[in-house]
């Protein structure tokens, strides 16, 4: 799907108000999924946000102008208020979008769902059992998003499918078409992994080759030219295969802000592991506050932290130079330009995880590298958001 | 493409929604993860295109509105452009 930073333009000048507000509910999920961009820690964060909190972070955002909505986490079913917080969201004007993986969602939860005013529901597909190569074998799941998507159907909602990519399943995406086609899907997102969280924990076993994402690229195409006019299927490259950066955010503090579980509020999905960036809560400080005045929210606005290269670069006004997560996570300094940039001194830190993935392919096969499971255990045990080269 | 007829009563497209937001000062047309700002002229446009309406209708309506004179072509080239992006689509 077309993401809400194509709204960005409306901000071009100044801070323009927070107009895609994310909602992470909970951290609870009954998946273990090696890509999730959730923090490690998730299990040493606060507790949740109680219903009247989430419901006050609602009335004051869109009070700043926010308006399009997603609720996720974690897996937002797990939240019994949910229906509550759509119905709030609704009635204040919100586009209301569900982002979840279909667990736990029943005949009478869509029904209140869409009582309650949701409009959109993005059905992820991932593999919820640990063995990853049952991922397109595997019955259970099979089944389970097959009932999820006719009830989406049935109640008259777009059928719009995202699944993630990574090394171990990215050469069967023809059959992934096919079961999405199975489906009812109109819309396909097949989004690459972003090596942030879980997924950065386990990049060296998830990072493709080149290779397998063009013969992925070819399938995906073949496949649009027959399905044309019924169902329309986006293909996100792993940015590690890039030579530019993307417009991550469309800029931290431009049009984005998201809530953790626990009432963080944060300027991109991963910012909380940057070092140093004090993350306002939401139990502490109303929205206005948190998006306006919040050293966090204006330390990456504009480009006066900015380095070279991008400082001089004509680029920087589209990229806004790059991702600072990504930043951070390969060169240790977070406002070094994104390395992804094929112009940065530390773009070799990119293509040499690219080079030392395809090396290890071999050994992953013989399942000599473990992958690390998202779970409440060993989110207690892993050091945070610690860059790891092996 | 076959020319739209007056009779034509475009409505805006199922799934998509249309609402004024006093923060952009602007009409926006709002859809699954995403949204377009509107201009002026669009938003008086799409604002009208309610599956009643007819083509005619709505080119009357916003002459009488904006006292304005010849914006049938350039509303007819609008609501194709809409038709083709899928925010309007016709009702019977």
């Amino acid at each position: 799907m077309t993401h809400a930073a194509s709204a960005a333009s409306v901000t071009a000048r100044g801070v323009g108000p927070p107009l895609w507000l994310l909602l992470e509910l909970t951290y609870r999920c009954p998946l273990h999924c090696v890509f999730c961009y959730n923090p490690t820690e998730f299990a040493r964060t606060g507790p949740e946000l109680p219903t009247a909190d989430w419901i006050r972070v609602l009335r004051e955002a869109r009070a700043l102008g926010a308006v399009q909505l997603g609720l996720s986490g974690g897996e937002p079913l797990e939240r019994e208020d949910l229906e509550t917080i759509v119905a709030e969201a609704h009635l204040l004007g919100y586009y209301t979008n569900l982002i979840t993986s279909g667990v736990g969602m029943t005949a009478a939860r869509i029904a209140a769902l869409k009582a309650a005013g949701l409009d959109h529901i993005q059905l992820s597909f991932q593999d919820s059992s640990r063995q990853l190569n049952d991922f397109l074998s595997s019955t259970r799941t099979f089944e389970l998003k097959a009932t999820v998507a006719a009830l989406i159907r049935a109640h008259d909602y777009p059928m719009v499918l995202n699944v993630v990519l990574h090394r171990l399943n990215i050469d069967h995406v023809g059959e992934i078409l096919d079961m999405a086609e199975r489906l009812g899907a109109q819309y396909v997102e097949l989004a690459n992994t972003q090596y942030y969280g879980w997924a950065w924990l386990n990049r060296q076993q998830l990072l493709p080759s080149r290779a397998q994402l063009e013969r992925a690229e070819a399938v995906t195409q073949r496949f649009r030219e027959r399905v044309a006019g019924r169902m329309q299927v986006y293909f996100v490259v792993p940015d590690y295969f890039e030579r530019r950066p993307k417009a991550c955010m469309n800029g931290l503090g431009s049009v984005f802000l998201g809530i953790a579980p626990d009432g963080t509020a944060m300027p991109c999905h991963a910012a909380r592991m940057l070092p140093g960036l004090e993350l306002p809560s939401v139990r502490s400080m109303d929205i206005r506050a948190i998006w306006y005045d919040s050293e966090a929210f204006n330390r990456f606005r504009g480009e006066a932290w900015m380095k070279e290269p991008c400082r001089s670069c004509p680029e920087r006004v589209k990229d806004h130079g790059g991702c600072r997560c990504q930043a951070y996570l390969l060169t240790g300094d977070a406002t070094n330009t994104d390395p992804v940039c094929d112009l940065s001194p530390h773009h070799h830190l990119v293509t040499d995880a690219v080079a030392r993935a395809a090396r290890s392919a071999p050994a992953a096969a013989r399942g000599e590298h473990v992958l690390v499971f998202r779970d409440h255990r060993t989110s207690i045990a892993v050091v945070p958001g610690e860059p790891r080269r092996t | 493409m076959s020319e739209l007829p007056d009779t034509a009563r475009p409505a805006i497209a199922h799934g998509m929604r249309l609402q004024w937001e006093p923060a952009q000062e602007a009409h926006v047309l709002l859809y699954p993860e995403g949204m377009v700002k509107l201009n002026g002229s669009a938003g008086a446009i799409l604002s009208r295109c309610d599956g009643v309406r007819t083509l005619a209708g709505i080119v009357a309506d916003l002459e009488r509105t904006y006292g304005a004179t010849d914006i049938a072509a350039d509303v007819r080239a609008f609501v194709a452009l809409a038709l083709a992006r899928r925010w309007l689509e016709l009702r019977a």
